[in-house]
């Protein structure tokens, strides 16, 4: 709930001119009047408020202030992260890669789902789902595992759960690397004339996944076991987007049947994903890769438009889910000191 | 004009204590609506004004709340009720080294922890020398964190965080840190803040510092605000309080002696004279100096004894004495009387010296008043340590026959 709010002559103070020659190390204070003095030559000053009111505008001033604050925080959970750890980095590739190879192996020879190059469908769905799950996990511990600094020094700690989705996002890039491996090595072509779509897609993914992040890292300073909740609701969540099955064919039959549609697509995650298959992927239908070879619709046949309008809209509810969030995340915060 | 840098508007923080601490979800459903709890007010309704370039200090004996108001001053805690004005940036010092993360080196814990402070990358680049030189960690700024001694770590916090530059720097008991000679760096530093005109608001529980440094000082008593005026007044008011809490800590009360403050005989002044006392206000090693305590009895009391302590200034007993062991009997008639303690050389070093004066019965049943005061002693030569022994030295030449 601290409300701390910039006043109108908030800026950058002149930095303070040396104070003349250091005066002999005395032990007698200086006349008030002289301090006074010398501290006017530094300027105008912000004013600000501690009080348990919630005032948005002036948070996201604070936060604009700390942005260097970010850039470190991200650094800093990238480098502790593998920093003990013999392969170092690789294992932020390495871990997605065994995770796509399990999925790929099962669905691809077991369970059979008949997708041709199911490794580039999988692992397109994978990545956006990769950066959100990452932000998100990491993002509702943020302030519990940051207690250190949340109890002894004043900051804007929204920061930690947004350094989260920083971090996250930051992997996504390396995972990308691999991903574009898996392009080349498959001579797979990715949507060239559709690329800038994915833009939309990934600022509606940080935008999304920042709302939730700092929505839930607020509250589980109170109710410890969300971190545990999130857990095993990201598992299932993951069945509810389009990765590892196609959405067109029966799964869209089966909803459109029942009008229940809206629900599936309702979930911000949907577009998003179906947003990286369709610059990466490409391929709306596809001769199943099981006999008897029958033609089959992978992805929805929806054109470029609806891709823009559903990434566009989940933007603007993630805009104002993150604003809401970081209200709650004000209101709760007053208390975090404490309750940590 | 002078304005104001802080403003603590009848600024409360309530506390919840639950009996039993329900921290998820699942115990909370479980315990809905039957969890005890007591609240409990850490601040009740405390006001003051910071001046800006003011150096004001929050006296309070643990408990009383002041670690928690410079908390809701700092913006870690909200208030309640009321709230906190700020006019510039401001730094708390709450814990040094707060945040250092120990798999970073020490190069990364800088900018990074100047950078929670809110000091700019620019800014600490330009500083970045400077920082580690006052730390004292040039050999090992590229070391992980981890591997740092309690006091690398300490020195490296304290480093930063008075390069932070702020308007308003907050202090906690930080100052209390490190070794004696890193100590002495800190208070310069401060002392260095406070002639830029910063202003400076730290709490302490050593009342001799807020002499040393205070404009005035704010006396916290369990959250709520006992009052606030000039160093020695506020001095005056904290050690009454604790002297009516019992806790008088820095009065050496004797084994097995039942302290009881009874007003029958009443210290009235004490004055600490020695040479030169006026001109200069404290002591040469070897000095004389003479205590006299000035007392008033309210009506005639047998056997009175006199005592008197000498502390070091980290607490330890130099040297006690009373009139008892002197064998000066005294019974009192009513009225006024003066003991006076002469010392015809007082020969100790450097450093600021706590005593306990005060006058009991005869057997120690009875404790009836008792005073601290201070004298200082300033050691003009080089040799070391805190007594001044007499000593002589003779460098000769033997030839081997």
């Amino acid at each position: 709930m601290t409300d701390i709010q910039t006043g109108p002559d908030a800026g950058p103070a002149p930095h303070a001119p040396a104070a003349g020659p250091a005066a002999p190390d005395d032990d007698e204070l200086l006349p008030l009047a002289v301090r006074q003095a010398r501290a006017a030559l530094r300027g105008p000053k912000a004013e600000r408020v501690v009080a348990g009111r919630v005032h948005l505008p002036s948070r996201l001033r604070e936060l604009w202030r700390n942005r260097e604050l970010f850039v470190f925080l991200v650094r800093k959970e990238i480098k502790v992260k593998y920093k003990n750890s013999a392969l170092g980095f690789l294992w932020s590739m390495l871990n997605p890669a065994l995770t796509l190879l399990v999925y790929f192996v099962l669905f691809g020879y077991f369970l059979k789902n008949g997708i041709p190059l199911f490794v580039i469908y999988l692992f397109s769905a994978m990545l956006a789902w990769n950066l959100f799950q990452t932000a998100v996990m990491s993002g509702t511990i943020a302030i519990v595992s940051n207690s250190g600094i949340v109890k002894k020094v004043a900051f804007p700690r929204e920061i930690l759960p947004l350094a989260s989705v920083g971090s996250a996002f930051m992997f996504f890039f390396f995972q990308s690397i691999v991903l574009v491996a898996f392009l080349v090595a498959f001579r797979h072509a990715p949507a060239w004339s559709e690329l800038w779509l994915l833009v939309l897609a990934i600022a509606a993914l940080l935008l999304f996944a920042a709302a939730v992040s700092v929505f839930l890292a607020a509250v589980n300073v109170y109710f410890r076991d969300t971190q545990h909740l999130v857990e095993v609701l990201l598992v299932a969540w993951f069945w509810g987007v389009p990765g590892v099955y196609a959405f067109s064919g029966h799964i869209h039959d089966a909803l459109a049947k029942h009008h229940i549609l809206w629900i599936y697509l309702i979930d911000p995650m949907t577009p998003i994903v179906m947003t990286f298959q369709r610059v990466f992927f490409n391929v709306s239908h596809a001769y199943s890769t099981q006999p008897p070879h029958a033609l089959l619709p992978v992805m929805a046949t929806y054109g470029t438009h609806w891709y823009v309008a559903a990434n566009l809209i989940v933007i603007v509810v993630s805009v104002v889910l993150l604003l809401v969030a970081m209200v709650v995340f004000g209101r709760l915060e007053g208390n975090f000191a404490e309750e940590l | 004009m002078s304005s104001v840098a802080v403003t603590a508007l009848d600024v409360s923080k309530r506390f919840r204590l639950y009996h039993e601490k329900h921290q998820s979800l699942k115990e909370r459903v479980l315990h809905a609506g039957r969890n005890p709890y007591e609240d409990f007010w850490a601040l009740r309704h405390v006001s003051f004004e910071v001046l800006e370039g003011q150096t004001v200090g929050i006296l309070g004996r643990n408990g009383s709340g002041k670690s928690t108001l410079l908390k809701c001053v700092s913006g870690i805690l909200t208030p309640t009720e009321g709230e906190v004005r700020l006019r510039g940036q401001l730094a708390a010092l709450l814990e040094l080294g707060a945040g250092f993360q120990p798999e970073l080196s020490g190069r990364e814990n800088v900018y990074m922890n100047a950078s929670l402070l809110g000091l700019s990358t620019r800014d600490v680049d330009k500083r970045f020398d400077e920082i580690v030189a006052f730390a004292e960690l040039e050999q090992f700024i590229d070391n992980q964190v981890k591997f740092y001694s309690s006091g690398m770590y300490v020195r490296l916090g304290f480093a930063v965080a008075v390069n932070v530059e702020p308007d308003v720097l907050v202090v906690d008991e930080v100052l209390a840190v490190g070794d004696e000679r890193f100590q002495r760096k800190c208070l310069g530093r401060i002392k260095e803040f406070q002639r830029d005109g910063r202003t400076i608001l730290f709490v302490t529980h050593a009342a001799d510092l807020v002499r040393q440094i205070c404009d005035r000082a704010v006396v916290l008593g369990t959250g709520e605000m006992l009052g606030e005026g000039p160093p020695g007044e506020a001095i005056r008011l904290f050690r009454e309080h604790l002297r009516m809490l019992g806790e008088a800590q820095d009065v050496a009360v004797p084994d097995g002696i039942v302290a009881v403050a009874d007003p029958l005989v009443r210290i009235a002044a004490v004055d600490v004279e020695h040479p030169g006392t006026g001109s200069r206000p404290h002591l040469l090693p070897g000095e004389p100096m003479t205590v006299s305590l000035r007392f008033e009895a309210e009506r005639p009391v047998g056997d009175l004894v006199f005592w008197l302590s000498i502390f070091s200034p980290t607490g330890d007993l130099v040297f006690g004495v009373d009139t008892q062991v002197l064998e000066v009997p005294f019974d009192a008639p009513a009225g006024a009387g003066v003991c006076d303690f002469r010392f015809d050389s007082v020969p100790l070093l450097d450093g600021a010296y706590p005593m306990s004066i005060g006058v009991r019965s005869s057997d120690g049943s009875v404790v009836y008043d008792e005073r601290e005061v201070r004298f200082e002693i300033v050691n003009p030569g080089r040799v070391l340590g805190s007594v001044a022994l007499p000593v002589h030295a003779e460098v000769r030449a033997v030839t081997l026959q």
